[in-house]
C-alpha cells in the first residue's frame, strides 16, 4: 500500500491554497532496468479532490508528471475547519485518499 | 401496462442515451488516452475536441529557465481567464507531449503547479481549453542539463 499524501490546505481571505504532495513511482515506461529490460509505465492517471464531500477539482495525469508528485491548487470558497479530500488512482488500480482539515 | 420486453428496450435505450450524451466531468473518469499519446500540442488540442489554437498573452506559465535536474521540473499554470474548461501542461520534446490535464469547476482558480520529467531542453507549454473550444497557449524555454527520462 502506498504511503500517505501529505495534504497543506491554507486558507486566506475566501479562498485556500492546497498543496499535495503524493508518494509515488511515477514509471514512465521509457526507462530500462539493469538487464535493459523495459519497465513497465506505472503512474498515477487520475487525480480528484473534493471540499467537504463536494468534487472541486479533478484532473488525468500522464507519465511525465515527477515521481512523488507536487500539486498545488486553490480552491474558492473554502474556509478554516472545511475537509479536503484528495484522491489518486494509478495505471494499476490502485487508489489512495487522504484528507486534511484546511487551517 | 409495460410488457417487460418494453422496459427493458427502454432502458438500454435510456443507458445508450446518456452514454452518447456524455457524463458530466467527475463522472466522465474515462482517461484520454488519445491527448496522452499526442506528441504535438495541435494533436492533444485536436484529441480534446478543441478548435483553434492561438497564443495569448492571458495564460502564464513559470517555470526554471534552467533546471539542473529534468526530473523534478517545477511549472505551474494559470491563466486569468473566465470560461476556462481545461488546464493543460505540455512538454513539447517529451515523448508523449502532455504532461497533466486539469478540470476546471467553479470552485477552483485556474491556478496550478506541478513538477514534471524532461528528457531534453524544449519548450514548454500552458494551454488554456476554452468552453468554447478555443484554445490559448502561453510558451517558456526551459533548458535541461541532466535528462529526467533516461534514468
Amino acid at each position: 500500500m502506498a504511503d500517505p499524501m501529505r495534504i497543506r490546505a491554507q486558507a486566506s481571505g475566501d479562498k485556500a491554497t492546497v498543496r499535495v504532495l503524493m508518494s509515488h513511482e511515477m514509471e514512465s515506461g521509457q526507462r530500462k532496468d539493469a538487464a535493459g529490460k523495459l519497465v513497465p509505465a506505472w503512474f498515477i492517471q487520475e487525480v480528484s479532490a473534493t471540499l467537504n464531500g463536494k468534487p472541486v477539482m479533478s484532473a488525468e495525469w500522464g507519465p511525465s508528471v515527477s515521481k512523488n508528485p507536487f500539486l498545488q491548487f486553490t480552491v474558492k470558497g473554502a474556509k478554516a475547519g472545511d475537509k479536503l479530500a484528495v484522491t489518486w488512482k494509478d495505471t494499476k488500480g490502485e487508489s489512495r485518499t487522504d484528507e486534511a482539515t484546511v487551517s | 401496462m409495460q410488457t417487460r420486453r418494453e422496459t427493458l428496450k427502454q432502458s438500454a435505450l435510456v443507458a445508450g442515451m446518456l452514454a452518447a450524451a456524455g457524463f458530466p466531468q467527475f463522472a466522465n473518469a474515462a482517461y484520454n488516452k488519445a491527448a496522452f499519446d499526442a506528441k504535438t500540442l495541435q494533436d492533444v488540442v485536436k484529441a480534446l475536441g478543441g478548435s483553434t489554437v492561438a497564443e495569448s498573452k492571458d495564460v502564464t506559465i513559470t517555470g526554471p529557465d534552467i533546471a539542473e535536474n529534468g526530473a523534478v521540473v517545477p511549472l505551474s499554470v494559470a491563466t486569468s481567464l473566465s470560461g476556462v474548461k481545461q488546464m493543460l501542461v505540455l512538454v513539447e520534446k517529451n515523448p508523449a507531449a502532455m504532461v497533466a490535464m486539469f478540470n476546471m469547476t467553479d470552485s477552483i482558480e485556474a491556478s496550478f503547479a506541478t513538477r514534471a520529467k524532461m528528457g531534453q531542453s524544449s519548450d514548454v507549454y500552458a494551454v488554456a481549453i476554452m468552453a468554447d473550444g478555443k484554445a490559448l497557449f502561453a510558451k517558456k524555454e526551459v533548458k535541461v542539463t541532466l535528462g529526467g527520462c533516461g534514468g
